[in-house]
């Protein structure tokens, strides 16, 4: 018996790539000479015209190669797969102003040092900012275990429950969720703040946290919950089990990894939260271990503080601050699709 | 095709009355239903006698399904439905109020048209599950799930791989796993929506032997399009029909007697292939 090697007929031979490479320089080329010659000027035009000779010369390529349909086919093709690089793009360079700023800033004393003895103006080499770390896990942290329960509960309510107050539950979490994270803050200054507690903590921030939060978890656990076949519902209580224990044994497993998601979701709509913390955590620079006593300080405040004092030296702490920030966040992020992801043994 | 069908209904023996001892009767009196304004079911009554195997044959729509639901009380689980009429287990009326409707659906499994292993559970633990769910104890687990296993002829192709996903079985064993679910429950009365629609003709004959192996002990009934397992696996066979308005039960007997000489013109021509 002859052995068959593997092959992949419809691959691009190299003749394809030859002439993929062509369209692509003849765009580019196109573009430079059209920015040359024509008022269009500025980086955005050479983008943007190149966008639409690459687009319009695959179109073309196909149209010779294979007729008028293959060319709407690889125009469309083409112009979607830039549109997808333009979208990463801004977060590409995000990160890179992020690390390029911020690296200087980093070293291994402010993760150990916080800044009740240093002004932000102070060098480098002095200060630190684990107040602002512990004070951010701690407030993210509270807020969670507020709105986690209250999120998904939610989410029951209007998916399983399907009471009479469904309809204005989903309304009011939907209109909740364009609330401006300083209406938020200002909800809780003015509630509980000024007429209770009277002095900032960081429990008052996660109060503001948990109200920008619930609606994230409350909403994507709701869209998860509905993709649950209903079969199951059926097989769970066709099973002699209540509502609440096919609910709990069924639904929830089934749907544990986007509620993760939700979950993930709901802390990326809060960690880098600036405005409620600014009127509501009193923004330490000393570690503050307790939620509920004495102002705390967090990142998104650090940040703020260390672009106002305005020297060089504070301002790349704010930069180093942004780079630890969004380290943690890209944590927590990978950590969440790890577990969600887990096999059940 | 009708000699071949009474021929095939003919070919096993119906129990007769004397062995019907084992197992729990179901009976429907005066059964309507609706879902909301629509009268989907009118007026069905039927008598399940204990330890027999009943198919309900008819069109689509004809309200076979619709039927079947409210004898263990899932009718209700659609919004806007409601019902008339009465259903007896051993006597006493399902409906009748403050009768705990997870207890009666402990007593009346079911088994539906789509095999729906539970997704987060091993093989071991959905059939286990509804133990869990009903808050059941048991002394022996393990003995428990490899009868209920060998019951639903599942154990010999599953039982080196207790810890696997359910969904990593075909159709034909998720679907068998599913009836070994409804089985550990140890209902006296199985319900089975049209098990065998989604199934190969191999996993159908494998799953027809378990409904004729179950039905020593347990009374089965069962949805089904197809006239020739209706014929091979029930001792009695009842007829729906819906002439537009809502379904009706047209006939019922000996599955030998639908399947040769249906009194019912109607029953005749569906079971010939005449129409529907």
């Amino acid at each position: 018996m002859t052995t068959v090697a593997p092959r992949k007929p419809w691959a691009a031979t190299p003749a394809d790539r030859l002439r993929d490479l062509a369209i692509f320089l003849l765009s580019a080329v196109l573009s430079y000479l059209v920015v040359a010659v024509t008022p269009a000027k500025g980086k955005l035009a050479y983008v943007g015209l190149f966008f639409i000779f690459y687009s319009v010369a695959s179109g073309i390529a196909g149209w010779i190669k294979f007729g008028r349909r293959s060319a709407a086919d690889l125009f469309i093709k083409t112009l979607i797969g830039l549109m997808a690089f333009v979208t990463v793009l801004p977060i590409l360079s995000i990160l890179t102003t992020v690390i390029a700023k911020g690296y200087r800033g980093i070293n291994l004393n402010i993760f150990k040092t916080d800044m009740s003895l240093n002004a932000p103006t102070d060098p480098l080499n002095v200060g630190g900012l684990l107040h602002a770390i512990t004070g951010t896990v701690i407030l993210v942290s509270v807020a969670l275990v507020l709105s986690v329960p209250l999120g998904i509960l939610t989410a029951l309510y209007i998916t399983e429950v399907k009471g009479r107050f469904t309809k204005p539950i989903k309304f009011l979490v939907q209109a909740m969720s364009g609330v401006p994270s300083i209406v938020a803050g200002l909800f809780i200054l003015s509630a509980v703040l000024y007429p209770i507690t009277k002095a900032y903590s960081g429990f008052m921030a996660s109060l503001a946290l948990t109200i920008l939060m619930i609606p994230t978890i409350a909403r994507t656990s709701e869209e998860v919950l509905k993709l649950i076949p209903n079969d199951l519902r059926e097989a769970g209580v066709a099973l002699g089990g209540t509502q609440w224990r096919t609910v709990a044994m069924i639904v929830l497993p089934a749907a544990r990894s986007g509620l993760m998601t939700a979950v993930i979701l709901g802390i990326a709509r809060i960690a880098g939260e600036t405005a409620p913390l600014l009127l509501l955590s009193g923004g330490g620079d000393k570690v503050n271990p307790n939620p509920f006593h004495d102002p705390m300080g967090s990142l998104p405040y650090y940040i703020w503080k260390s672009f106002n004092a305005g020297s060089p030296e504070a301002i790349t702490r704010a930069w180093a601050g942004l780079l630890v920030l969004i380290t943690i966040v890209l944590i927590l992020f990978t950590a969440a699709r790890l577990l969600s992801t887990r096999k059940v043994k | 095709m009708t000699s071949s069908l009474s021929e095939v209904a003919n070919a096993h023996v119906t129990k007769a009355p004397s062995i019907r001892a084992a197992g729990t009767g179901l009976e429907a009196r005066g059964v309507h239903a609706w879902f909301t304004k629509h009268h989907a079911l009118a007026d069905v009554s039927l008598d399940f006698a204990p330890g027999t195997v009943t198919a309900l044959i008819g069109p689509s729509g004809c309200g076979k399904s619709t039927f079947i639901r409210t004898l263990n009380r899932m009718h209700e689980f659609i919004p806007g439905a409601a019902m008339a009429g009465e259903v007896l287990l051993d006597g006493k009326d399902v409906y009748a109020p403050g009768v705990d409707v997870t207890k009666i659906r402990l007593q009346i499994g079911m088994v539906f048209q789509k095999p729906n292993p539970f997704p987060s559970m091993t093989i071991g633990e959905n059939v286990l599950s509804g133990l869990k769910l009903a808050q059941v104890k048991v002394d022996n687990k393990d003995d428990l799930l490899e009868e209920c296993l060998e019951r639903a002829g599942l154990w010999k192709e599953v039982k080196d791989r207790l810890g696997a996903h359910g969904g990593s079985l075909s159709g034909g064993q998720q679907q068998r796993l599913c009836i070994a679910r409804a089985l550990a429950v140890r209902p006296q009365v199985l319900l089975m929506d049209e098990p065998c629609s989604a199934l190969d003709p191999g996993s159908t004959l494998r799953i027809e032997e378990t409904i004729r192996h179950l039905s020593d002990t347990m009374t089965i009934v069962i949805v089904t399009h197809n006239m020739q397992q209706a014929a091979r696996v029930s001792d009695s066979t009842a007829f729906f029909l819906s002439d537009g308005g809502p379904g009706q039960m047209i006939e019922f007997a000996p599955t030998s007697e639908i399947f040769s000489r249906p009194k019912d013109k109607r029953t005749e021509d569906y079971v010939t292939g005449r129409f529907g």
